[in-house]
């Protein structure tokens, strides 16, 4: 009765242990195309920043596309592209800098990229700010609890970039793995103040308020998209990277905030 | 329990084997995977970087500080839960088992909403005391003490449980106290287990990821401990996490060992 009750908590830290650990996305994507044009499934890899308009742009390309179905991956830029140079099964690869997307590039797993948006940073603060942050200086406070991403994620790089142009000693917090995790803390009210892009302020509907950062202060951050090489579906995944550069696709991603290129 | 004697009444039929090595296989081949792509030639630089220095002396520091608490709070309710006749006992235990069934994710939402700085608990840490457990150190414990104190709380009641009464029963009528006897008499029985319930708290609390990611934030030296860097380092730089995924690797073949008694041969002992 013991040892089995012993073998038993063994298997149950073994299986949280693989729980916690379990990341990984991997989907199959089935041949179903004719030659004649877009069919069957895609699967995207896209930036965590990406998760509204680009679900909203996989709805309208179902629709524009009867046939084919878009599975998305959203996750930091960084971690995704590390996938797909594990070959992960992805077919397009949308990522929130250039300079991941030449990682995938110079591995050979992408050609022709093209920038489709381009993103500037905001300032996020809970609906119901306790502690007075109106400007980037305010972070400097240390009383001001600010949460920023992973020095080696997209945002994290942007708001590195963002407190070295105004020369600011900014302290952050905690370093979250993405974008939408430094969303979450400040919409907790964990934080009282995230560097977030202005997208996600926009996306949060009203539940985090935007700070927003003066153009002469801020940072702009580019984001290409790619057929990928390994895709078994390449005429659906080019179809996919058209439409996000029409006008359909453009209006998308206007709507969330984005620039265009 | 019976068991059969005689391997050729028991052993299985040969077409078992082929499952049987597919299972094998399934579990080793991510171990060799790891062996494999590891970057040997830089393993020295990577494992005396300061970021993994700070990990790994952040994770010791955590881990043995929440094996610690979990003993302190985790022996008196199993010692509890197996002796006293309340009702509510099962509910108690079912209630000790959450934690363990629970994705840890879920687990730091639940730590952020009581003892966040909004949180049902934390707001009156916060403004009482100006304490805020996320993104600090004991943040860090907290996490690891919610997934881990119920290994240990389960172990050392089974263990109790399963006890003979009598020589505590003995014990007390020669007269010792209640405190004597458990001290004297019960605890050097169930050491064994307690042993096994320490080394699988630690265990669990040094791999905690999720439970800690959420609640307890990202900062390097601060709240990244190992599984954190080893996440951290997927983005930035792979060789770096395969290093220290070996390293968690190394701790968990070790911590194998030394329950190698208890673990390895349930077959023979009971």
């Amino acid at each position: 009765m013991r040892s089995r009750l012993a073998t038993l908590a063994v298997l149950a830290a073994a299986a949280l242990g693989l729980a916690a650990c379990g990341s990984g996305s991997t989907t199959g994507t089935p041949t179903t195309t004719g030659p004649s044009g877009p069919g069957g499934t895609i699967t995207v890899f896209a930036a965590a920043s990406l998760t509204e308009s680009f679900t909203e742009i996989g709805k309208q390309f179902e629709a524009a596309n009867p046939g084919t179905k878009v599975v998305f991956s959203f996750g930091p830029s960084s971690g995704l592209a590390t996938q797909i140079t594990e070959k992960a099964p992805a077919d397009v690869f949308a990522s929130a800098s250039t300079k991941t997307m030449q990682t995938v590039v110079d591995a050979g797993d992408a050609t022709g990229t093209a920038t489709f948006a381009v993103n500037t940073m905001m300032i996020a603060t809970p609906a119901d700010p306790s502690e007075a942050v109106t400007s980037l200086e305010d972070l400097t406070n240390p009383d001001v609890k600010t949460a920023v991403c992973a020095a080696d994620v997209p945002c994290g790089v942007a708001a590195d970039a963002l407190f070295a142009k105004n020369s600011l000693a900014v302290t952050p917090v905690t370093r979250e793995v993405d974008v939408k995790a430094v969303l979450s803390k400040v919409q907790l009210g964990e934080v009282d103040a995230g560097i977030v892009y202005v997208t996600d302020v926009k996306g949060a509907d009203g539940q985090v308020n935007g700070i927003e950062i003066p153009a002469d202060q801020n940072v702009t951050t580019d984001y290409p998209i790619a057929a990928l090489t390994g895709s078994s579906n390449a005429v659906t995944a080019q179809a996919f990277v058209d439409f996000v550069q029409s006008a359909a696709g453009q209006k998308v991603l206007a709507d969330a905030g984005f620039s265009a290129p | 329990m019976s068991r059969a004697r005689g391997r050729s009444a028991t052993a299985p039929p040969w077409p078992v084997a082929l499952p049987a090595a597919l299972a094998v296989a399934f579990l080793a081949l991510p171990l060799v995977g790891l062996l494999v792509r590891a970057p040997w030639g830089r393993l020295w630089e990577v494992l005396t970087s300061p970021t993994s220095l700070s990990a790994l002396r952040l994770s010791l520091v955590t881990g043995a500080s929440s094996t610690l608490i979990a003993l302190v709070l985790g022996v008196p309710l199993a010692w509890w839960m197996a002796r006293s006749s309340m009702r509510g006992r099962s509910f108690l235990r079912a209630l000790v088992t959450v934690p363990l069934v629970l994705p840890p994710v879920v687990g730091g939402i639940a730590l952020l909403l009581a003892f966040g700085r909004r949180g049902v608990v934390g707001q009156y840490l916060w403004e009482g005391f100006g304490i805020q457990l996320p993104f600090s150190t004991p943040g860090v414990v907290v996490a690891q003490v919610f997934v881990a104190m119920p290994f240990l709380i389960i172990t050392v009641e089974g263990a109790l449980r399963g006890l003979d009464g009598r020589l505590e029963e003995a014990a007390s009528t020669l007269g010792a106290g209640r405190l004597q006897v458990f001290r004297e008499v019960t605890l050097p029985l169930i050491a064994p287990s307690l042993i096994a319930g320490t080394v699988l708290t630690f265990a669990r609390a040094l791999g905690e990821f999720g439970a800690t990611i959420t609640f307890a934030g990202n900062l390097e030296g601060v709240t990244q401990t190992l599984p954190l860097a080893v996440y951290s380092g997927l983005e930035g730089d792979p060789a770096e996490a395969v290093v220290l995924s070996l390293l968690l690797l190394a701790v968990s073949v070790l911590i194998l060992v030394a329950l190698r008694d208890r673990w390895l041969r349930t077959g023979a002992a009971s």
